[in-house]
């Protein structure tokens, strides 16, 4: 059994006044999307538990802080994601219609109903699909960020997929050739159910400073991914491990209890102490029933037919 | 000076990355001899890989993905069974998934004796034929080596192009040998295309005349008169392939010949055990003493 002990806290890495320092609307324009991509997950969730969804999902409720921070900053990139890529899509500008409309099944959806939930592909925001082995995207990342060196490119993973034997030979493919690319590893510090001290006794982020590449390890606070990803951003490739908590299973619609700490409510009691919590809970509201229309009216034509 | 099949494919690559915007991986492309001089030295484009077999093509998906339409090079056919994993399971499937196809040349180099022995001799196209998404094809001369690139610029997913070190020195076109007397159809794929035209000769010694019907795409497989009308005037044939018969391309290409013709069509390959090192332990593309042993173990059977 391992030994090494994961720094897992809410405030894992933090600057102090990292968040005032943020101009007021990236700030809420961070939570819209955050927004956005909890609610629409939040229907998902809902939605499959009524039995609409007849294919796996992969929810990224808990964990859209990260994706959101990210897409504020590395605008127009490649976006390449894994299975849990519903908030990658939906805070970088993925058509929520066509998402849910994939998680249906129907062929209006973002891969037609071939892929569903894990291999979400939309070439309008750059977005190239998964095809579900985990971490295979990662090389392939790397290579599309050799083959077009004038853009940049982002690629999200979990901490199972930096097992990947395959993995290691695209981070030192990166760090070689100085490839212009951002991995952001969600560290939800779970591989299903099984924790990350029960599989290994590294750190990623030691892997990737090994190869000379620069690389984070810090909490999941929005304001706080931002801060290191416009940092990293200029000197490519990076690394960014996030310390989050993913609300549902792994897989499908259920709870396996309260996660570690509730990164959504924190980011909404930072707003207020910004003095924002108004414009907030207008930004909150407009986007909750945004998608819950979305949802009740796809069911209800659904339903209809 | 006729030009070998490994001039065409240098010159082929050269164009490519010279005028075509494209990229060439591989691990030890530069190492003596540029790949059995397949290779174009000094030419842009040419990306060495690390020793990372499951990333590296990976890498090559990337670059598709970007739109420049890479050949990945493996040296040794045996290091497929590491390098598919990404070939099948993302090119292979991106058009189905998503529409949009990831446009790949995979140079897959069969080689076989001199000691290569159960690391790297063998040849395992039939693999990829299992998947859906995949073409499959063997040149073994210069004219089609230009047939299977010039198919590959005409469409957008992966094609599997097994290569045989044979046929690089070879400058000879293969055409199809039919004659109204033959008693068997053969049907060559990949280096079994060079023994059969030594076991031609020594069947007709015994009075067993042959048709050679020379494969080249082995998936798709196109059930069409070149094939079929010689195996129904012969009455039964032999499909012949450099890989292993058991469940690959000779089997299942005899399998769909006798589905449409209704004849007995047999399978020759490798024989199903490990080659060796030493001469006596080596296991390769068919003799041509096996293949006259086949033939003649085929009529018996038929008469």
């Amino acid at each position: 059994m391992a030994t090494t002990i994961s720094p897992r806290s809410p405030d894992h890495g933090m600057i102090p006044g990292v968040a005032e320092q943020c101009p007021a609307d990236v700030s809420l324009e961070m939570f819209r999307r955050m927004c956005r991509s909890r609610y629409f997950d939040e229907q998902a969730f809902l939605a499959s538990k009524a039995g609409h969804l007849k294919s796996l999902i992969y929810l990224s409720a808990g964990q859209e802080s990260v994706a959101a921070a990210i897409s504020t900053v590395m605008k127009g990139s490649w976006i390449f994601t894994q299975h849990r890529g519903h908030a990658p899509y939906l805070t970088f500008g993925g058509n929520a219609t066509k998402l849910m409309d994939e998680l249906i099944g129907l062929p209006s959806g973002c891969c037609g109903g071939m892929g569903g939930s894990p291999c979400i592909h939309d070439p309008d925001i750059r977005m190239i699909g998964h095809e579900g082995l985990i971490a295979e995207h990662v090389p392939i990342a790397v290579g599309a960020a050799l083959a077009d060196p004038g853009s940049t490119v982002v690629c999200f993973f979990g901490d199972g997929a930096v097992e990947e034997d395959y993995f290691f030979g695209a981070l030192g493919f990166a760090a070689t050739h100085k490839l212009k690319i951002l991995f952001v590893c969600e560290d939800n510090d779970l591989s299903v159910l099984t924790p990350t001290t029960d599989r290994r006794s590294w750190q990623i982020q030691d892997v990737a400073r090994s190869v000379g590449i620069r690389a984070v390890d810090i909490t999941d606070d929005p304001w706080l991914v931002r801060h290191h990803a416009k940092e990293l951003a200029g000197e490519l490739p990076a690394f960014i491990n996030c310390r989050t908590c993913r609300c549902y299973w792994h897989v499908g619609a259920g709870k396996d209890g309260p996660p570690e700490w509730d990164r959504f409510a924190l980011v909404k009691q930072k707003l207020d102490e910004l003095g924002l919590g108004g414009e907030a809970g207008k930004l909150e509201t407009q986007m909750k029933e945004e998608i819950e229309l979305l949802w009740k009216s796809r069911l209800q034509t659904l339903s209809a037919t | 000076m006729e030009k070998s099949v490994a001039d065409t494919i240098r010159d082929i690559t050269r164009e490519h990355l010279e005028k075509g915007n494209g990229l060439l991986f591989g691990q030890c492309i530069t190492a003596v001899g540029w790949i059995q001089h397949t290779v174009p030295p000094n030419a842009p484009g040419l990306v060495e890989l690390p020793m990372a077999d499951v990333s590296g093509p990976g890498f090559a998906i990337g670059a598709a993905l970007m739109g420049r339409r890479p050949i990945f090079v493996l040296r040794f056919q045996s290091f497929i069974w590491l390098a598919i994993s990404p070939l099948v399971n993302y090119a292979a499937k991106a058009k189905e998934l998503w529409g949009k196809g990831v446009p790949i040349f995979i140079r897959a180099i069969a080689t076989e004796g001199n000691g290569t022995g159960p690391v790297h001799s063998g040849c395992y196209h039939s693999l990829f034929m299992h998947m859906p998404g995949t073409l499959v094809c063997a040149p073994m001369t210069p004219n089609e080596y230009h047939e299977v690139w010039n198919a590959f610029c005409r469409q957008d997913g992966p094609v599997l192009v097994s290569e045989h070190r044979r046929s690089y020195l070879s400058s000879a076109e293969m055409p199809d040998q039919v004659r109204k007397d033959a008693v068997v159809t053969l049907f060559p794929i990949s280096a079994t295309r060079f023994s059969v035209l030594d076991a031609v000769p020594l069947l007709e010694k015994q009075g067993i005349r042959c048709n050679v019907v020379h494969l080249l795409w082995i998936k798709p497989f196109e059930l069409n008169a070149r094939v079929l009308e010689p195996l129904k005037q012969s009455g039964c044939g032999l499909v012949l392939d450099s890989a292993y018969e058991v469940a690959g391309a000779s089997q299942s290409i005899a399998y769909d010949l006798m589905l449409a013709t209704g004849l007995p069509v047999k399978a020759l390959g490798q024989e199903d055990r490990s080659p060796g090192v030493a001469p006596r332990l080596e296991n390769g593309t068919p003799t041509p003493q096996r293949i006259v042993d086949a033939v003649l173990g085929l009529l018996r059977k038929k008469s």
